[in-house]
C-alpha cells in the first residue's frame, strides 16, 4: 500500500514534468504529427479488423440467445449497435491499444533511458519528460476518437455482413434495428471513455519506460509492466466513468 | 573553468565519492581515471547535474552550479557538451538529423544554416557520406565520432566525455583521443575525459587524476606518472607486463 502511494506520487510528479511550457514549439508540433501517424494512423488496420470480428460475433450470439419467435429481429440489430457504442468500440479497442501502442511507448522509452538518450537531452537542456510524452499524449488523445468512431462503423458493417451471411436476419432488419431507438449521447460516452482510456495508456506506459533502470531485460519487463498497469486501470476507470456518465 | 570542493555521494547501499576536490583547467583535456565501478561515471553525472551531490560544491567560472534552481541550471547546460559511453544518439534519427537537433531545439537559425553548421561539425570529425544513414547502420567508432560532432554542434565551453573508446580498437581509439585534444585546444574548451585507458593518459593527458575507492588518490600529468611512485596508481596504470618494462625503463 506504501509502495502505491510511493508511485502515485512520482507518477504525479512525472505528469508536472510532462505538462511543462514546451521549450520550442516548431519542434513539438514536429513531433505531435510524427506520433499521430506511429501510434494513431497504424492502429486503423487492427482496429478495423478486430472491430469487424467483433460486431459479427455479437450478432451471431445475440442471434442464438433470442432464437424466440416473439422477440422481433431487429432486436439483434439494436443490441449488436448498443453493445459496440456502449463498451466494445471504447474499452474493448482501448485494451487493445493497450497491448499495442502501450507496449511500444515503454520499450522505446524505456530503451532511450538505458542508452543514456534521455540524459543526452537533459544535458542539452531539454525537458525530456515532455519532449518525449506529451506529443505522444496529444497525438493518442487526439487520434483516439477516429478509431473508435471507426471501430462502432466497421463493427456494425461485421454485423451486417454476418447477419445476412449465415441468413439469421434480413438486411433491412438488421439496418432498421441499428436505428431504433438510438441515443446519440452513447456516442459522446464512447469518445469521453476512449480519451480518458488514450491519457492512461500513454502517461501509464510513459512513466513505466522513463523511469527504467537497468538493461534490456528491465526495458522488457517495464513494457508487460505498461501493459498490466494500464489494462486494469481502464477497467476500473471504465467502472468510474460508467457510473458517472450513465446514471 | 570547474571547480569541486569536497563532493560526496552516496547511493542507498553505498558511498561511491567521497570528499573530492579538484580544479579541472580551460582548454586542456582533464583526465578522471580509476578501475571499472570506482565511480568515475557518478563524478562525471553529479558534475553535469544528472545526479545530486549529498555536500559540496561545484563551481562553474564562478558560478555555484548545485546551488542553482532548475532554470539556471540549464542557462549553463547550454554550454556543456556531453559524449556517453554508448554514444546515446537519437535511434530515431539520421547522422544528420542528429547533430541538428541541438541547434533546431536551441536557435532560431534556418534549417540552411542549421544543416550549413551540422556538416562542418561532421565534417569536422571526418564523417563523410553518412548523413543519411541511421545510428544502428554505423560502426561504433562513427557513432562516437557523430556523438562528438552533435557535443560540439552549439559551440560548447564545456566539454564531458565518458570513456570515449570503449569498445573501440587501439587504432581507432587514439584517433578518437586525438580528436577530442584537438577540439578542446582549437575552442579552448575545458574537457574532462573518463577512461581506464592507459593509451589515452598518454597521448592525451594534460592533467590526471586518479579516483580510488570513492577518493582522489594522485593528481598530475601524464609525464609525472611515469615518475610517480603511488602504489596503487601504478598497479593500475602498468597492470601489464609490458608496461612495467616501460615503467621501470624510464625510472
Ligand atoms: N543509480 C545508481 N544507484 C545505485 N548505485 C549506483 C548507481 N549508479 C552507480 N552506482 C554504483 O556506483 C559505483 C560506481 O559506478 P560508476 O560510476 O558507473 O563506475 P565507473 O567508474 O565504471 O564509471 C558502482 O559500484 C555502481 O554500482
Ligand atoms: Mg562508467
Amino acid at each position: 500500500m506504501f509502495k502505491f502511494l510511493v508511485q502515485l506520487g512520482r507518477y504525479y510528479i512525472f505528469l508536472s514534468k510532462v505538462f511543462a511550457k514546451p521549450e520550442n514549439k516548431k519542434i513539438y508540433y514536429r513531433q505531435i504529427i510524427f506520433e499521430i501517424i506511429e501510434l494513431g494512423v497504424k492502429s486503423i488496420g487492427i482496429v478495423a479488423i478486430i472491430s469487424t470480428f467483433m460486431g459479427a460475433v455479437i450478432t451471431i450470439q445475440t442471434a442464438y440467445n433470442t432464437e424466440n419467435p416473439l422477440l422481433p429481429k431487429y432486436l439483434i440489430g439494436l443490441t449488436a449497435r448498443d453493445s459496440l457504442l456502449l463498451e466494445f468500440s471504447s474499452t474493448v479497442v482501448a485494451l487493445i491499444l493497450a497491448g499495442k501502442i502501450g507496449s511500444s511507448i515503454a520499450s522505446n522509452i524505456g530503451t532511450m533511458r538505458v542508452t543514456e538518450q534521455i540524459d543526452a537531452l537533459e544535458i542539452m537542456g531539454v525537458n525530456a519528460a515532455s519532449y518525449l510524452v506529451l506529443p505522444k499524449i496529444i497525438a493518442v488523445v487526439f487520434f483516439n476518437p477516429f478509431l473508435t468512431l471507426l471501430s462502432i462503423g466497421v463493427g456494425l458493417f461485421g454485423g451486417w455482413m454476418a447477419g445476412i451471411l449465415t441468413g439469421i436476419i434480413t438486411s433491412q432488419d438488421y439496418i432498421y434495428g441499428i436505428q431504433y431507438a438510438f441515443i446519440p449521447y452513447y456516442i459522446g460516452y464512447s469518445l469521453i471513455k476512449i480519451v480518458c482510456f488514450g491519457f492512461i495508456i500513454t502517461t501509464v506506459a510513459a512513466f513505466n519506460g522513463f523511469y527504467v533502470k537497468g538493461g534490456s531485460l528491465e526495458v522488457g519487463q517495464s513494457s508487460t509492466k505498461a501493459v498490466v498497469y494500464s489494462s486494469v486501470l481502464i477497467l476500473f476507470f471504465n467502472v468510474v466513468l460508467t457510473q458517472l456518465l450513465l446514471s | 573553468m570547474i571547480e569541486l570542493k569536497n563532493i560526496s555521494k552516496s547511493f542507498p547501499d553505498k558511498l561511491v565519492l567521497d570528499n573530492i576536490s579538484m580544479c579541472l583547467e580551460q582548454g586542456k583535456t582533464n583526465l578522471i581515471i580509476g578501475q571499472s565501478g570506482s565511480g568515475k561515471t557518478v563524478l562525471l553525472k553529479c558534475i553535469v547535474g544528472l545526479e545530486e551531490v549529498d555536500k559540496g560544491e561545484i563551481i562553474y567560472d564562478d558560478v555555484i552550479f548545485n546551488h542553482l534552481d532548475f532554470k539556471k541550471k540549464k542557462d549553463i547546460r547550454k554550454k556543456i557538451g556531453m559524449l556517453f559511453q554508448g554514444g546515446a544518439l537519437f535511434d530515431s534519427l539520421t547522422v544528420e538529423e542528429n547533430v541538428m537537433f541541438p541547434l533546431e531545439m536551441f536557435t532560431n537559425q534556418s534549417v540552411e544554416e542549421n544543416l550549413h553548421r551540422a556538416n562542418a561539425c561532421l565534417k569536422r570529425v571526418n564523417i563523410i557520406n553518412a548523413n543519411k544513414k541511421f545510428p544502428s547502420e554505423i560502426s561504433g567508432g562513427m557513432k562516437k565520432r557523430v556523438a562528438i560532432a552533435r557535443a560540439i554542434a552549439l559551440q560548447p565551453r564545456f566539454l564531458f566525455c565518458d570513456e570515449p573508446n570503449s569498445g573501440l580498437d587501439p587504432k581507432t581509439s587514439i584517433l578518437i583521443d586525438q580528436l577530442i585534444k584537438e577540439i578542446t585546444e582549437e575552442y579552448q574548451i575545458t574537457t574532462i575525459v573518463n577512461t581506464h585507458d592507459m593509451n589515452s593518459v598518454m597521448e592525451i593527458g594534460d592533467k590526471v587524476i586518479y579516483i580510488f575507492q570513492g577518493k582522489k588518490a594522485w593528481e598530475g600529468s601524464s609525464t609525472d606518472i611515469l615518475q610517480s611512485d603511488n602504489k596503487d596508481l601504478n598497479d593500475f596504470i602498468f597492470a601489464s607486463n609490458l608496461a612495467k618494462k616501460i615503467k621501470s625503463f624510464y625510472s
